[in-house]
């Protein structure tokens, strides 16, 4: 199919580039006609605001790296000379170092909508399998950026995770010191890790790309799980959407400028203030906050390779996640049983969050391992066999029907084909 | 259905938030190494804190003859103490009257008198030098020692007025002080500021009190030099924000009013 395509677009410069070139086409069908069902909840905001907060971080990223220097001696010194003598140098660093938080937030609350609502099932599988992939380059992304500024817990993090790897039977060692580039955690470690900090954000970028691609083919789940039955069920995305999601937007932002301004160091550790050195340890290693639940996760068992194992695990087990959940009906809403195990599993998160800040030691461990075994109960024991014995709810006719009021019609009253939006 | 349900959930979610608030702010430390920190009224607390200019450079006064013996400040620069109220006249002086490491013209080690845009001079040329000036000790670097600390200014307040006698039966070690804030209460550094230690220029009362709360706000001045102006803007980012939420909510309003959802 060679030839120009045919263009509707009025205006002559971008008629021009349309017809060569059809990116308005395409944005205008993505972005503006764009079927969407019509009864999103505010949950449905989270992965716009993810995607903005990306596209700030790499942003700040960018203006920071033109003053920060990655060297073992200096780069301390250089965060601080950010700080105080870069103009709106505190603005950047604070911005970014907060966007991380409002990043994981934000992602995680999209991530528990998408647990909440089944957004993982049929035909969605792939577009959930990429948000998990984006979710762990994002995590390596994070983990490389808090080390950068090279304070105790920059230093004592990265030996902490990379000696991780030790574990490994025969080939831990040698890959340890090919992660360090030296016999320990050093100038040459520091260096890859600015390197590949800089990179990967534009490898999520096109994960996002792909991400939102396939959202774009299955369209979007909503909050009652069940496909849209046609024109009725949708809206265009614009405005409709897009002036929603400006609504959430603004709250994102606010939320964000608080912490900027007026608490920067709340979500951070004092001790990263303090410059790196590797003849002292901190008492207490701590990662980030968005790593706790993880953390306490490698903590629960004794075994370092087990705890390391459990992690990934942790993560990894998201991936089959798809296939783990047996049951056809998407929404919480219609699964009585289901919805109180979500917030049962929310609990053991937080609750695992709890566990990774506190030392292990005294009532916080069997904690821990409590709460790990109940993680991994929930994804590989109970959502199989409830997916097959819980007596689900009947599900409304169709988006509009459930809208307007009225219990499920009799079955096949209203069942017609379903059109595809 | 939708309807009832939502409020269980945002209820719920925010419960969540609070909770992972609380543990994220709860100190890490232990409790039995982490008495209470004396709560101090700081003028810079809050989201329209300011420093308190006069207390600022008192407690600049206190750092140039008491602290600036052993502790440096490496991030910052002379004519930073413009921040405090200084005109650039006093901060000429002030910097003039210190000499710093140079080279002469023949590529040999000499001193000089500073300038307003060099970094504070450092009481030792390095950490090993620090060290044994201060039996083993090495006097930590103030920059941003209200931020490095747990407790912040309080925490810094806490140390300079925590030096005690030891309680009856408490092992210190040879060389070490008793302090009520330092963790296993053993603290190399000697009490450094006491009734009277210093003579203010402005003529304010030099209890220990008011000095310790003086030269803490200088040096969260020097941790923070853009807290105002962060402060400034930040009222003026969330007045504008707040609005812009509300609009966007009005038009939300309209645009969605005769769309059944």
């Amino acid at each position: 199919m060679v030839g120009l395509h045919h263009s509707d677009v009025k205006n002559p410069v971008l008629h021009w580039i349309d017809t060569r070139l059809p990116v308005v086409t395409m944005i205008q069908k993505e972005y503006g006609s764009f079927p969407t069902p019509k009864n999103f909840n505010y949950f449905w905001a989270f992965g716009g605001m993810a995607m903005v907060t990306l596209l700030l971080m790499i942003a700040t990223g960018i203006f920071l790296a033109m003053s920060y220097t990655p060297h073992i001696t200096m780069a301390f010194d250089s965060v601080e000379r950010i700080m105080r003598d870069v103009n709106y140098g505190w603005l950047l660093r604070y911005a970014h170092e907060n966007g991380a938080s409002m990043f994981f937030i934000v992602v995680y609350v999209h991530m528990f909508r998408g647990l909440y609502y089944g957004s993982y099932k049929a035909p969605r599988e792939l577009l959930w399998i990429l948000g998990i992939t984006i979710f762990l380059v994002m995590m390596a992304t994070a983990f490389m950026g808090y080390v950068l500024p090279w304070g105790q817990m920059s230093f004592w993090a990265a030996t902490v995770i990379t000696n991780l790897f030790s574990a490994i039977p025969v080939i831990g060692e040698p890959i340890v010191q090919w992660l360090w580039g030296g016999f320990s955690v050093g100038n040459p470690t520091l260096n890859r890790f600015f390197s590949l900090h800089y990179l990967l954000p534009f490898v999520l970028f096109g994960l996002v790309f792909l991400h939102v691609a396939a959202l774009h083919i299955t369209g979007s789940n909503n909050p009652l799980g069940i496909e849209p039955k046609g024109p009725q069920d949708t809206l265009p995305f614009h405005p409709y959407y897009t002036v929603k999601d400006s609504v959430a937007l603004c709250l994102f932002f606010l939320v964000f400028a608080v912490l900027v301004f007026f608490f920067p160091d709340l979500l951070g550790h004092s001790d990263n203030y303090i410059q790196a050195n590797p003849l002292q340890t901190p008492p207490h290693i701590v990662p980030d906050w968005y790593f706790l639940p993880f953390y306490a996760i490698l903590r629960a068992v004794p075994n370092k390779l087990g705890g390391i194992a459990l992690m990934f695990a942790s993560i990894l087990i998201l991936y089959a996640l798809p296939w783990l959940d047996t049951c056809k009906v998407r929404s919480a809403t219609f699964r009585p049983i289901y919805r109180i195990f979500f917030w049962v599993l929310v609990v053991t998160c937080l609750v695992l969050g709890v566990v990774g800040e506190q030392p292990p030691e005294g009532i916080w461990v069997p904690l821990g391992q409590v709460a790990t075994a109940y993680y991994f109960f929930h994804f590989l024991i109970l959502l199989p066999v409830l997916g097959k014995l819980e007596r689900t709810l009947p599900l409304p006719e169709s988006i509009s029907q459930s809208v307007l009021g009225g219990g499920p019609l009799p079955t096949g009253a209203a069942s017609k084909p379903m059109e595809k939006a | 259905m939708m309807r009832t349900l939502r409020p269980t959930f945002i209820g719920a979610a925010l419960v969540g938030a609070a909770l992972l608030g609380a543990s994220v702010t709860a100190a890490p430390a232990r409790a039995e190494e982490a008495p209470e920190l004396p709560s101090v009224n700081w003028s810079f607390s809050g989201p329209f804190g300011t420093y308190d200019r006069a207390a600022a450079q008192r407690g600049f006064q206190i750092y140039n003859e008491v602290c600036s013996n052993c502790h440096s400040l490496k991030e910052a620069y002379y004519r930073d103490l413009i921040g405090i109220g200084l005109s650039m006249q006093q901060v000429k002086d002030i910097a003039a009257s210190k000499r710093v490491p140079a080279l002469d013209e023949n590529g040999q080690p000499t001193e000089r008198p500073a300038l307003a845009s060099d970094h504070f001079r450092a009481p030792f040329p390095n950490d090993l030098a620090a060290r044994a000036a201060n039996g083993g000790g090495l006097p930590p670097d103030l920059s941003v020692i209200v931020k490095a600390r747990e407790g912040g200014p309080d925490y810094i307040y806490g140390i300079l007025t925590g030096f005690v006698d030891p309680p009856a039966g408490f092992h210190l070690m040879p060389g070490l002080n008793y302090n009520t804030y330092f963790a296993g209460h053993q603290i190399a550094m000697p009490q450094p500021l006491r009734d009277g230690t210093v003579t203010y220029i402005d003529g304010t009362n030099n209890s220990i009190d008011q000095e310790a709360h003086d030269v803490v706000t200088f040096l969260s001045f020097i941790a923070s030099p853009e807290l105002e102006e962060r402060h400034r803007m930040g009222i003026k980012v969330v007045l504008f924000l707040l609005f812009l939420t509300g609009l966007s909510y009005a038009v939300k309003r309209k645009l969605w009013a005769n769309v059944h959802h």
